[in-house]
């Protein structure tokens, strides 16, 4: 008796120390597990490294061509810089969704795409040349939506939106803030690419806990944030009035260049399929992701092809978004029941992503911390 | 019925009662320090707009800042209780201040909760505090070291129902023939040491699935039974500390090793008092000594005023425990898909439930519609609760409807829009997105807005 006690008492304290340490080591991966670091890595090295290299490197054009255009402000130079806004803009949509890191830290997609811009406000700002980009108050008055505003909103035509930075009394002002925003987002890029390339790329990547603080629990909440808060709701549903009753057509993505809405919604579309198929960003072949982890759990349940469920309603969200108005402020006044409709097949990936595919990799919504039983 | 008599009467040592009070005690003075060091008071009862009330209760709410003050008391009072001291008015607030707690907000709703409200209610009416205990310490006329057999028997009743019911509800084709939901949720356990890659294993899940529901059916009897005692606590503790390891399930599991500890003979316990009172530095023999009074004439004395109520009380405690788990027999559709007789009937760990519900406000004047963003009124929490329960659906639903009343909309409907996927299937629509949530009633009856579940779960 005094034997089974004893060695009781010692699996007992064996069982306890195994329970307190559950989470120190880092497992020996297994052709039968999943390997979750190498799933890390290809997000890392593959995707998200080189989309913000890429969008680092455009957002320094920009603020090149920015400076281009203030020290001469011409018609051509506007057109350039434009353009390099466009391209920029666009490179955003590949980077908006991995808000994890030095990006959240510094709130990246708010420092940078916050919409719409308030233009009064920024006009007030110009004409005080007193501003402070850092304060949380400031966010819809920088960023894309703002250099919008200065590239696309101050006049109908170029030689009259040039003359802002020409003959206005306070040229400088414009000036000023027009180089002030593209410096910003530079400096934004520039700091979040440093944070991956120097330490965070390997935290990043080591970090295949299966706990709430670990990367793919938490990038896995910040990329169905992102397609349902930003993408979904920010880029169709808000202005198609659907969580205000009544259509809001100032409220569309790149409002004052009017015709370019509806591209940067289909590179954000594009942009969380192919991170969802681990699609690398600069060669295209896919690896370890989304679709190979549910493929590979899917092999214990047996259950529905949940992977190509959300890759079908991928395209057909694209294609509903194709037939949309290059304007989406003309779409929802003209015709919104398009709109709705693109939102609706955009909601209908929300719902996979965000019940199937997390009751599928057992990860929880917005970490809940308290017991369950 | 004579039979019924001699048992009524029958004595038996006071240790085991008296070495449950002390560590049931303790481990609710833990569960209160752990609860509030987490900062969950602030987080679950302070922080958020609007709490989910039950049906009947809903004057059962957090009271600002008070808050604290009642776990302060649940505190004291389980601390007391350990402690055998002003013993009866200790259990009692104890238990009225525990289930107050549990009864502000469904969104925590665990078993293990009720669990602990449902012995502390049965434990206002055992003698726990006859022997060690500091009422008997300073009166030894409140000594006894014999007390009734159905007080000590009572404690063992309610963890065998709850293990034997807990047991029945795993008894169901998806536990035992898809060994859902832990084909889910073992996998995603992959960085635990040794166990990691296993967990991986189809047959894993399945040698899970079917030894719980074994374990769960056989481990009361196996308790009862002296030659298997032992080997029957070795499995608790396995089974627990497993369930510690691979789940976030707070104290429970130590709660219910230590309650297994009742079924141990008063030999045992008499050693534990013996070594907490050296440990103490207390006079083991003043605890052992023979009462002034003895136990029968004690029982006379003592427990006269109470017995004549506490039986039938008791009797009526069991008979609602043995019958209420079966309520849901009365509802049509699946039980895990509406949830209708769920809860505190011991279904532990049976589903998955992953939930996106929106609710659409329509205003029947102008037709103009808009969705209400949850995150405006709901903690994370309280949003992942409310998506997939039809009774916290509802409770939301009319709740903004009056918000947006309030805020001068006329004539508005409020329409839900609700996707479950329930243990690994596909997730399918779950509120009817035809009905006005603000035309239904909270009420015991089957909710008819509901949509089928499609699919069948045979079984408990």
């Amino acid at each position: 008796m005094k034997f089974i006690k004893i060695t009781t008492f010692i699996f007992l304290i064996a069982l306890v120390i195994t329970a307190c340490s559950s989470d120190s080591d880092t497992p020996v991966d297994s052709p039968n597990n999943f390997d979750r670091g190498a799933m890390l890595t290809n997000w890392a090295d593959n995707i998200i490294v080189p989309a913000y290299e890429s969008f680092a490197d455009q957002t320094s054009i920009l603020q090149s061509s920015t400076s281009n255009f203030t020290t001469n402000p011409t018609v051509e130079n506007l057109q350039t810089l434009r353009t390099n806004w466009k391209d920029a803009y666009l490179g955003f949509q590949t980077v908006s969704m991995f808000e994890i890191g030095k990006a959240e830290e510094v709130r990246f997609r708010n420092r940078l795409n916050v919409y719409p811009a308030n233009a009064a406000e920024i006009e007030a700002f110009i004409s005080s040349g007193n501003y402070d980009f850092a304060l949380p108050s400031t966010i819809d008055k920088q960023g894309f939506p703002a250099l919008d505003y200065m590239l696309n909103g101050l006049a109908t035509t170029d030689t009259e939106i040039v003359t802002f930075y020409t003959s206005n009394a306070n040229a400088e002002g414009y000036k000023n803030y027009l180089q002030t925003l593209s410096n910003t987002i530079a400096s934004l890029s520039n700091e979040v690419l440093t944070s991956w390339t120097s330490g965070y790329r390997d935290t990043f990547v080591a970090n295949t806990s299966s706990s709430a603080s670990g990367a793919v629990d938490k990038l896995t909440n910040d990329y169905i944030f992102y397609f349902e808060k930003a993408l979904r709701a920010g880029k169709v549903g808000i202005p198609a009035g659907v969580f205000s009753g009544n259509v809001l057509p100032g409220n569309v993505e790149a409002l004052y260049k009017k015709d370019f809405s509806k591209e940067l919604l289909l590179k954000a579309i594009e942009a969380s399929a192919n991170f969802f198929n681990g699609k690398s960003f600069e060669s295209g072949a896919t690896g370890p992701s989304f679709k190979t982890y549910l493929d590979f759990l899917n092999t214990i349940k047996n259950g529905e092809n949940l992977s190509n469920l959300i890759n079908n309603q991928f395209e057909v969200a694209k294609t509903e978004a194709s037939s949309l108005n290059n304007n989406f402020a003309e779409q929802v006044q003209m015709d919104n029941s398009k709109m709705l409709e693109t939102y609706d097949e955009l909601q209908r990936n929300v719902i996979y992503l965000k019940v199937d595919m997390i009751q599928a990799l057992d990860i929880s919504i917005d970490y809940v911390d308290a017991d369950g039983d | 019925m004579s039979k019924l008599n001699t048992y009524r009467k029958t004595q038996t040592n006071a240790a085991p009662l008296a070495v449950f009070r002390v560590l049931f005690g303790l481990m609710m003075l833990a569960s209160i320090i752990r609860f509030w060091a987490n900062g969950w008071i602030d987080k679950l009862y302070i922080q958020p707009k609007f709490f989910f009330t039950y049906y009947g209760f809903s004057w059962v709410q957090p009271i600002g800042n008070y808050t604290y003050l009642i776990f302060a008391v649940c505190a004291l009072s389980a601390l007391f209780v350990s402690l055998g001291y002003k013993y009866r008015i200790s259990i009692i607030l104890f238990f009225l201040s525990f289930t107050y707690i549990e009864l502000m907000d469904k969104t925590t709703y665990l078993n293990h909760y009720y669990f602990i409200s449902c012995v502390a209610f049965l434990m206002i009416f055992l003698p726990a505090n006859t022997y060690f205990s500091m009422d008997s310490w300073k009166n030894p006329l409140k000594k006894l070291d014999k007390i009734p057999k159905w007080s000590i028997d009572s404690i063992k009743l309610i963890l065998g129902i709850v293990y034997v019911y807990a047991g029945l509800a795993k008894l169901n084709s998806d536990w035992l023939l898809e060994a859902m939901p832990l084909k889910i949720w073992l996998p995603s356990k992959y960085d635990l040491p040794f166990l990691g890659d296993l967990l991986q294993q189809e047959w894993m899940h399945y040698a899970f699935s079917w030894s719980g529901a074994i374990y769960d059916l056989t481990i009361p009897f196996l308790l009862l039974y002296k030659p298997t005692r032992w080997f029957a606590f070795i499995l608790v503790v396995i089974f627990h500390v497993l369930t510690r390891v691979l789940f976030p399930i707070g104290m429970f599991p130590y709660v219910m090793i230590v309650s297994a500890l009742i079924f141990f003979d008063a030999g045992f316990h008499n050693r534990i008092i013996q070594f907490i009172s050296k440990l103490l530095r207390l006079d083991y023999s003043r605890i052992t000594s023979k009462p002034i009074i003895t136990s029968e004439e004690g029982k006379s004395q003592k427990f006269q005023y109470r017995s004549k109520f506490v039986l039938p009380i008791l009797a009526a405690f069991f008979t609602i425990q043995l019958l209420f788990p079966w309520r849901y027999l009365a509802y049509p559709n699946e039980l895990f898909w509406t949830e209708q007789g769920y809860r505190f009937s011991w279904r532990v760990m049976l589903m998955e439930k992953a939930s996106y519900t929106q609710f659409k406000v329509v205003n029947g004047t102008t037709g103009n519609r808009f969705y209400v963003d949850n995150t405006d009124f709901l903690t994370p929490f309280q949003e992942k609760q409310m998506s997939g329960q039809p009774d916290f659906i509802l409770q939301y639903a009319q709740y903004l409807g009056d918000h947006f009343k309030n805020q001068g909309h006329k004539n508005i409907s409020i329409y839900a829009e609700s996707y479950v996927a329930l243990n690994g299937r596909l997730s399918q629509p779950y509120v009817n997105p035809e009905i006005d949530l603000l035309k239904e009633k909270e009420s015991f009856k089957h909710k008819d807005w509901l949509l089928p579940f499609n699919d069948t779960i045979k079984g408990f």
